[in-house]
């Protein structure tokens, strides 16, 4: 046995605190850094269902939750490239089984969106696909499948089946009557067309089938999520795929975000530490507590984090309310307690590298909202199963929770603005959400520090302080 | 159990002894706060993987801090009947039988019963075959009486293969044949399964809609999911999914010895000692020699086990969450100053070490809430190493060895030591491979004495040589 070659050494890179290996100087190979899922090919997640049976809503949706959690995911609505080359939708005619020319652009259509799919998970480093169309015919997907394998794809199938009227009358009305393809059309007319546009699927339609598709990787989702059948979950992306499907539902209802109350370092303009609330801050709680109960919501989850501001904010509720450690702020590490000023003073090469990148940047001994986002994972899986809940929080801690809710990219995070003293309510509506924003009228400091003009690591004092905003 | 007003204090940090453990937790979120009991029924033929799904599910819903116990009434017919006989014990014309297969399963739901509603356990798993409708109803009618939800997970499989090697596995040791040759016990086994396939009533997606349930097919190709009422069901579900049943092996070690271990100090990200950076290449000339197909390596995101990982000279997975336990205030001290330092947060972390939370740091309960991911990902794997930190690996082992939160922060896992899990029958068994590169102790055990008013001598006890 050949013996091992001498161990690399390990540097630490500044910015998020990793230990990588260099090999005469230059990054190595061999040290992966375990994301949510180390996917080793791409996926293509292929969407199986007659119209409004919700494909775009669980793409969009599905899209949008790999994304947050660090999978680059990109959905393809062939309806859209449909729309791109039909500029005007005449009628449901277009969709008849035997009309050629509309055969013949549908495929065109279905074809176009594979060859952005294959552009975007071959040559520009995306890792799951989400190919939105009805796919209703074993031999599309066939088709599909085939495309799979030979770009070294797995594909995993996506079925919504559902023969519930009423949850397809709603759909029609969420989603289809303000649709480009209807915005002539009375919402009668609109619904009279679709309706037809379905039946025009429906003779040739061939749901996944226990035996004839035993061999694929799927999931049949059955009436918006009452059943499931799932088979062959062939690695750990479709595993969480499968989860987060399994836990999405379609109930209305509302999810309230806020910080916590004023507290006496937000004061002094001093980041983290367990400080309790200011006289402002129990203002604070006090009006959250009336703005709760004038709202009225059924059956109202209130949550916070293990730190005393914002239990305190919760205790003037009156309302029982769950602890979670995970909802606690940002960990700042040797940074805990310090003013930007201290910061600057202290480490102004951390602070810099913090301004190039915070996404990624992690605090000496601390966290980075990239480690934060994976700590908030299952809040925001259990806030998806839940139905009214509000979250009271922290500043870093909200901006993940936002960006979710409102599929921001890493890059505006963490310069999201969430105030003191506001709640954004969020309400799904459509393929997305609803934000109205609640000022309750008690003054506080704002703690918000936008992104400097100069992020460099030889910067000035002044230039560094410049977007700190007033404190005592 | 959700009464707050008047309670301004509990999630402020207090010292440990001034409030009791439980209402601490009262509110505090671990991992799923299930309202009422939950009342899970194993449904399935003879040797379908049952008891062995009951037992798994049973400690990893432990381990993540749900009270759960399984109540396998073949134990209890066990106990009952003396001495087993033949298969004809099961035929469904033999009354006697009949009427003490009976008697079991009702003193079985007695005990969930008293489980659930008399002794504070939230999750009760119901481990028989179930295998007739009407059996099924009378269970949910006692769920429903009691205030439970019920929960029930079928395992259907035809594979005769599968079938052939549960009993080799499980049924071949069984009490039920410890005077039988393998054929015999074989034979009667199979005539035990024909008992009950005529009367057989598999969970049906019309008859039982209304019902919650998973149906497992062919040891997870496929799955049925019906109506998952709450978020336990949603974890169990997810959990089951994740599992499986090709043969393999869970390498666990600590890093190699680091400076800071020398001179008897916790924590902080130092790198290998001299003898650290020897037992990194004898465990590279280790893993080799096992000759493992496809095996994974894990390490944290500390600098001693990656530099451990790096000696292997194989690709390898950092892992944020398998970071050692974070000291807070007392990182890089040794116990010495821990105890000049907070004699008062010392005796309180020997009065409950699984839940003793440092100043800004964390328990060994928030550990097990952060390895969650990882436990979830090593049942998907199959042959995976996993270099990791003493707690970190404390609470790996115990999940794997069923090990409850009172012995989990004492387990011995000791520097330069690979444990080699490989799971077996119902559980694991375990290979402790010392590789033969001496190392500092840094196990301290308990000390007698864990009054906060006991002396320094009296604290220090017990903590191990260092430099």
């Amino acid at each position: 046995m050949a013996a091992a070659p001498p161990a690399r050494e390990l540097t630490q890179n500044p910015l998020q605190k990793t230990w990588e290996p260099y090999d005469n100087g230059l990054p190595a190979g061999h040290s992966a850094q375990r994301g949510v899922c180390m996917t080793n090919c791409p996926t293509l997640i292929v969407m199986v269902g007659l119209p409004a049976r919700g494909k775009t809503y669980i793409s969009k949706k599905l899209t949008r939750y790999l994304n947050w959690i660090g999978v680059p995911t990109k959905e393809f609505n062939v309806g859209q490239y449909r729309r791109d080359l039909v500029k005007k939708y005449k009628s449901f005619e277009f969709f008849l089984p035997d009309n050629e020319e509309g055969l013949k652009i549908r495929k065109q259509c279905a074809l176009a969106a594979l060859n952005d799919v294959r552009q975007y998970l071959s040559e520009e480093n995306g890792h799951v696909a989400v190919f939105d169309a009805t796919n209703t015919t074993r031999e599309r997907r066939e088709t599909i499948y085939k495309f799979g394998e030979e770009n070294g794809y797995k594909t995993f199938f996506v079925e919504s089946v559902c023969v519930d009227p009423e949850v397809i009358a709603a759909n029609i009305v969420q989603v289809k009557l303000g649709s480009p393809d209807y915005v002539d059309c009375s919402n009668d007319e609109a619904t009279e067309d679709f309706m037809k546009r379905i039946e025009c699927y429906k003779n040739s339609y061939e749901t996944l089938d226990e035996t004839l598709d035993k061999d694929l990787s799927y999931i049949k989702i059955m009436d918006v999520g009452r059943s499931y059948l799932v088979n062959r979950v062939m690695d750990h992306i479709q595993s969480r795929i499968v989860y987060y499907l399994m836990n999405i539902h379609v109930t209305p209802r509302s999810i309230y975000l806020c910080r916590h109350g004023e507290s006496e370092l937000n004061l002094k303009g001093r980041i983290g530490g367990d400080p309790g609330l200011s006289v402002r801050g129990k203002e604070f709680a006090k009006s959250l507590a009336q703005f709760i109960n004038e709202q009225n919501i059924k059956d109202l989850k209130v949550w916070t984090s293990q730190m005393k501001r914002t239990i305190q904010t919760a205790e003037a509720l009156g309302v029982p309310y769950e602890q979670w450690k995970v909802l606690n702020e940002i960990d700042a590490g040797v940074c805990e307690e310090m003013t930007y000023e201290e910061i600057q003073e202290n480490y102004p090469l951390e602070f810099a590298l913090r301004d190039q990148d915070k996404y990624r940047y992690r605090y000496p001994k601390g966290e980075s909202y990239e480690d934060l986002v994976q700590r908030l994972e299952p809040v925001i899986m259990e806030l998806e199963r839940q139905e009214n809940v509000l979250v009271i929080c922290h500043q870093a801690v909200m901006r993940c929770l936002l960006a979710y809710f409102l599929d921001k990219p890493a890059e505006q995070l963490p310069y999201l603005k969430c105030p003191l003293h506001t709640v954004l309510k969020l309400t799904p509506v459509a393929y997305g959400c609803k934000v109205e924003s609640i000022f309750l009228n008690v003054e506080a400091v704002n703690t918000h520090r936008d992104k400097p003009e100069n992020v460099g690591v030889d910067r000035s004092r002044e230039e560094a302080l410049r977007t700190v905003p007033t404190h005592l």
